[in-house]
C-alpha cells in the first residue's frame, strides 16, 4: 500500500510535468495507466493481475504498441519528404504570403510600450493613417500632421531605435481585413496576402496568387494536372496497400526485393543444412564412447558457441581479408589466387555461409547428441538382428528418429537465420550493392538487413513505410513457420 | 517453450548412458572405424580453434598489423592491451562497461518481472489466464527487431517528453527498456514451465496454513526456482551482450556504444593496421561470456537445447 501511494505520487508528478510542458497526449496516457494500475492494486478480484502488471506494462509499451504502429506505418507513406502531418504542412503553408500587384505600401513609425509591445503607426499613399498592434489588428486613427510622440502607453521610437528591434519587428503579425502588414524596413511596411487558403469542408488548398486549386492525394497536395505543390514537402497519409503494391509490381523495387527474398530463403536453408550436417556428423563421432578424449573434443567443439557472435564474425572477416588475411593467403598458396571475398557477390555469400557454419554447428552438435542418446539401444540391436548394415541403420533408424526430436529446433534455427542481421551486416554490410537498384539493396542483404537499410542507413533517405511493409511480410513468413512448428510438436496443449 | 521435452530428453539420455555401461555394444567395430572417428574429431577441433589461435597470437604479437602476421608470433608483448586501454578513438573500456551495464540491468528486470508474471500464470486460476498466455505467445511471434522502425520512432517520441530524455534515442536507458520488454513474453513462458514442475501440494499446504500468496512466493517458490532464475538471468545477459542490431539502430554517439556496435569501428578504420589491438579487444570482450559459459556449461546447454538460440 505504501508502495502504491509512493508510485502514485511519482506518477502524478510525472503526469503534472507532462501536461505542464505541452505533452498532453502522453500526460493523458500516463494518467489513464496510473488509474488502471490503482484499480488493479485496490481490487481484490484482480489480485492475480497484480503480479502481471509490471511485465504487462512493459510489453504493452514495447511489444504491442510497436507492433500496432508497425502495421499502421506499413499502410502509410511515412518517409523522408512525408514526415510531417497534414495539419503541420497546412500550418506551414498558411504562414506564406505574397504581395498582390495592387498592394499598398505604408510609411511606418514604430511605437513601443514599457512592457515591450509594439504599435505601428501607418500612413498610406492617400494620407489615411492607421494604427496596428498584434492583438488589436489595424484600426483607422486620425492624426493631423506629424506622428505624435506617444499613442496611449506607447512611446515613439526614433529610426535608429527601430533598427535595433528590426528582427523582432519582422516577426510581428498585424492583421488587417483580408490582408497582413509585413514590415520591410525601419520605416516601411506593405500589405501582403496569405498565399494559400485551406478550405476545411471541401478539403482543398487554394493558391491565392495563381488561383490554382490543390487537393490532397496520396500525401501531397496535387493540382488538377496531377502536379504536386512545388515549394512544399508532402505529409504523412494513409496510402493503403500502396507499399505492398510497390514491392510486388514496381519494377525498380520488385526486382531487388525478389533477389533479396530468394537469398534470404537460400541463406537460412543453407545455414540450417550446413550446420546440421556438420553438427550431426560430429555428434555421431562423439556418441561413440570408445573414442579417446571424448570429453575434451566435445568441450573444444562447443567453444565457437561460447564466444559472442559479433566478435567471432569480425575475427573471421579479418582472417578472410583478401590481401593480408592468413586464411586467404593459405588459399592463395594452395590454388594460386586469393579469393576476392568482399567485392564479388557470390564469394561474399560463400564467406557468409562459411562463417555462419562455424558459428552454428556447435548448437546442432549439442541437440543432435542429446537426441542420439535418447534413441533406445534395443532398436539398433533389433535392426542388427534383421541384418541391417551401418548405412541402413543410419538412414532408416537414426535419421528419422533424430528428425522427429530436433525437427522443431531446426525450424527454429531457420527462423532465427531468416532474421540473422548480425552476420550479414558485420561481414559486408549486405554488399556488394546490386547494380542499378532503386532502393539501397545489396547482393547479400537479407530481408531484415534490407529493411534496416531502407529505414536508417540507405544513404538515400528513410522510407519507413516501405520498411514496415517488408517487416510485415517477414512477420507473416515467420508466423506461419512457427504455426507449422506448433502443429509439428503439439506442445502448446501439453504446456497449457 | 519446449522445456518439458528437454528434461525428458535429458532423463532418457541418462538412462541410455547407464545402459551403455551395463550392456556393452554388440557391434564389433574395426580399429579403422575408430581411427576415422578420431581423425574427424581432430579436424573439427582444428576448425574450431583456428580463428581463436590466430586471435591469441595476434593479441600478444609485437606487430600490430595484419600484414605478414604469423600464427606463432616472434616474441610476446602486452603492448596491444596497453594501447587498447588508452586508445582515444576506440574507448573500449567504456563500451564494455556500457555493455555490462545494459546486459545486467536487463537481466535483473527480466528475471524479476517474469518471475512475478510466471508465478501468477502457474499458480493462480482466473478468467483470462489462458487467453493471456496465448496472447503473450502470439505477440512474441513478432520479434522486436521487426518493429525497429516503430521502436526507433517510439524512443524518439519518449526522448522528447519532458523528464524522459534518459529513455530516448541514443541512451542506454532506452536500450534497456527495449531489451527487457522484448524478452518478457518468451521468458515468462519459459519460467512458467519451470514453476509448473514444482509440486502444487507444497504451496497448497502453505496456503491452507494461512500463508498469503506473497509468502508462498517468497518462502516456498523462490528458493526452489533460484537455479532456474539464475540460468534465465545468465541467458538474458548473454543474449543482450551479443545483440548487435537494436543497439546499432538506437545508439548514435560513440560514447554510448555497446561493445557490439563499438567493435565495428575497428573494421571501418584501418583494420589491417590495427589487427593486434582488435585481437586484444576481441579477447577481452569475449572473456566475460566465455567464462560464464564455461562455469555454467551444464545448466546453460540444458537451457539452450530447449530452444533458445544465441545470437
Amino acid at each position: 500500500m505504501v508502495g502504491l501511494a509512493l508510485l502514485d505520487a511519482i506518477a502524478l508528478w510525472m503526469v503534472y510535468s507532462l501536461l505542464g510542458n505541452g505533452a498532453t497526449a502522453a500526460g493523458i496516457i500516463a494518467l489513464v495507466v496510473t488509474g488502471l494500475v490503482n484499480w488493479v492494486f485496490l481490487s481484490d478480484k484482480l489480485y492475480p493481475i497484480r503480479w502481471l502488471t509490471p511485465g504487462l506494462l512493459l510489453m504493452l509499451l514495447l511489444v504491442i504498441y510497436p507492433l500496432v504502429f508497425t502495421v499502421y506505418v506499413a499502410f502509410t507513406n511515412y518517409s523522408d519528404g512525408h514526415l510531417l502531418s497534414k495539419q503541420q504542412v497546412i500550418e506551414q503553408l498558411q504562414r506564406r504570403y505574397f504581395q498582390p500587384p495592387d498592394a499598398i505600401s505604408y510609411q511606418m513609425t514604430v511605437y513601443r510600450s514599457p512592457e515591450g509591445n509594439f504599435l505601428l503607426f501607418l500612413q498610406d499613399p492617400l494620407g489615411n493613417t492607421y494604427i496596428g498592434t498584434e492583438e488589436g489588428g489595424i484600426q483607422a486613427y486620425q492624426v493631423t500632421g506629424e506622428p505624435p510622440h506617444a499613442i496611449k502607453a506607447y512611446q515613439r521610437l526614433s529610426s535608429a531605435a527601430t533598427f535595433q528591434f528590426l528582427t523582432q519587428l519582422e516577426k510581428l503579425q498585424v492583421n488587417g481585413e483580408g490582408f497582413l502588414v509585413q514590415i520591410t524596413g525601419p520605416n516601411k511596411a506593405r500589405q501582403v496576402l496569405a498565399k494559400y487558403t485551406y478550405d476545411d469542408d471541401r478539403d482543398v488548398l487554394t493558391n491565392n496568387e495563381t488561383g490554382k486549386v490543390y487537393r490532397p492525394v496520396g500525401g501531397s497536395f496535387v493540382d488538377d494536372d496531377g502536379k504536386s505543390l512545388p515549394d512544399s514537402t508532402g505529409f504523412t497519409a494513409v496510402t493503403g496497400l500502396n507499399n505492398f503494391q510497390r514491392i510486388f509490381s514496381d519494377p525498380q523495387i520488385q526486382g531487388p526485393f525478389l533477389r533479396v527474398f530468394l537469398w534470404t530463403v537460400t541463406f537460412a536453408a543453407m545455414s540450417v543444412l550446413l550446420t546440421f550436417s556438420m553438427g550431426l556428423l560430429l555428434a555421431l563421432v562423439l556418441n561413440d564412447n570408445r573414442l579417446p578424449l571424448r570429453t575434451m573434443f566435445r568441450s573444444i567443439a562447443i567453444i565457437p558457441y561460447a564466444i559472442p557472435g559479433f566478435i567471432s564474425i569480425l575475427v573471421w572477416v579479418g582472417l578472410l581479408n583478401p590481401y593480408y588475411g592468413p586464411l586467404s593467403l593459405l588459399i592463395k598458396s594452395l590454388i594460386g589466387v586469393s579469393p576476392d571475398w568482399f567485392s564479388n557477390g557470390m564469394l561474399t555469400k560463400v564467406a557468409i555461409l562459411f562463417i555462419n557454419m562455424w558459428l552454428g554447428y556447435p548448437y546442432m552438435m549439442i541437440i543432435s547428441l542429446g537426441a542420439l542418446q535418447s534413441i533406445p539401444q534395443e532398436m539398433y540391436e533389433a535392426a542388427e538382428l534383421d541384418g541391417a548394415n551401418r548405412f541402413a541403420k543410419f538412414r532408416y533408424l537414426t535419421l528419422p528418429l533424430l528428425l522427429i526430436s530436433v525437427g522443431p529446433l531446426l525450424i527454429g534455427t531457420f527462423a532465427f537465420n531468416f532474421n540473422n542481421f548480425t552476420v550479414i551486416d558485420l561481414v559486408n554490410e549486405g554488399g556488394p550493392p546490386i547494380v542499378g537498384a532503386f532502393t539501397p539493396a545489396g547482393q547479400t542483404d537479407i530481408l531484415i538487413s534490407y529493411t534496416y537499410r531502407l529505414a536508417f542507413a540507405g544513404g538515400r533517405g528513410s522510407d519507413y513505410g516501405l520498411a514496415s511493409a517488408i517487416s510485415i511480410i517477414i512477420f507473416l513468413i515467420i508466423a506461419s513457420l512457427t504455426a507449422f512448428n506448433f502443429r509439428f510438436t503439439r506442445q502448446l496443449e501439453e504446456v497449457m | 517453450m519446449t522445456q518439458i521435452s528437454g528434461s525428458d530428453r535429458a532423463k532418457a539420455r541418462d538412462e541410455a548412458e547407464n545402459k551403455n555401461h551395463l550392456l556393452p555394444s554388440l557391434r564389433q567395430a574395426t580399429r579403422l572405424n575408430l581411427f576415422f572417428k578420431l581423425l574427424i574429431a581432430v579436424l573439427y577441433s582444428l576448425f574450431a580453434l583456428y580463428p581463436i589461435a590466430w586471435i591469441f597470437s595476434a593479441a600478444i604479437s609485437p606487430s600490430n598489423s595484419l600484414v605478414n602476421s604469423r600464427l606463432i608470433p616472434v616474441g610476446a608483448t602486452v603492448a596491444n592491451f596497453v594501447q587498447l586501454w588508452s586508445d582515444p578513438q576506440h574507448p573500449f573500456l567504456l563500451w564494455m562497461w556500457n555493455s555490462i551495464k545494459v546486459s545486467s540491468v536487463t537481466a535483473v528486470i527480466t528475471v524479476f518481472f517474469c518471475a512475478l508474471a510466471a508465478y501468477s500464470f502457474s499458480r493462480m486460476r482466473y478468467r483470462g489466464r489462458r487467453f493471456g498466455l496465448l496472447a503473450i505467445l502470439l505477440v512474441q511471434l513478432f520479434p522486436n527487431m521487426l518493429a525497429m522502425v516503430a521502436l526507433f520512432l517510439l524512443l524518439q517520441q519518449i526522448g522528447q517528453l519532458p523528464g524522459f530524455a534518459f529513455l530516448g534515442l541514443n541512451t542506454l536507458g532506452g536500450l534497456i527498456m527495449i531489451y527487457s520488454g522484448g524478452a518478457m513474453g518468451f521468458n515468462t513462458w519459459l519460467m512458467k514451465g519451470f514453476f509448473d514442475s514444482i509440486p502444487k501440494e507444497l504451496d497448497e499446504a502453505a496456503l491452507i496454513d494461512g500463508a498469503s500468496w506473497m509468502q508462498v512466493f517468497i518462502y516456498i517458490i523462490l528458493p526452489l526456482v533460484r537455479p532456474v532464475l539464475a540460468v534465465i538471468g545468465i541467458l538474458s545477459f548473454i543474449g543482450t551482450y551479443s545483440d548487435f542490431m537494436i543497439a546499432r539502430v538506437m545508439l548514435k554517439s560513440t560514447e554510448n556504444y555497446t561493445l557490439a556496435v563499438g567493435m565495428t569501428l575497428f573494421i571501418r578504420g584501418q583494420y589491417s593496421q590495427e589487427w593486434g589491438v582488435f585481437a586484444a579487444a576481441a579477447l577481452v570482450g569475449a572473456a566475460p561470456i566465455v567464462l560464464t559459459f564455461l562455469v555454467f556449461q551444464k545448466q546453460l546447454i540444458g537451457g539452450l537445447a530447449t530452444g533458445a538460440v544465441k545470437g
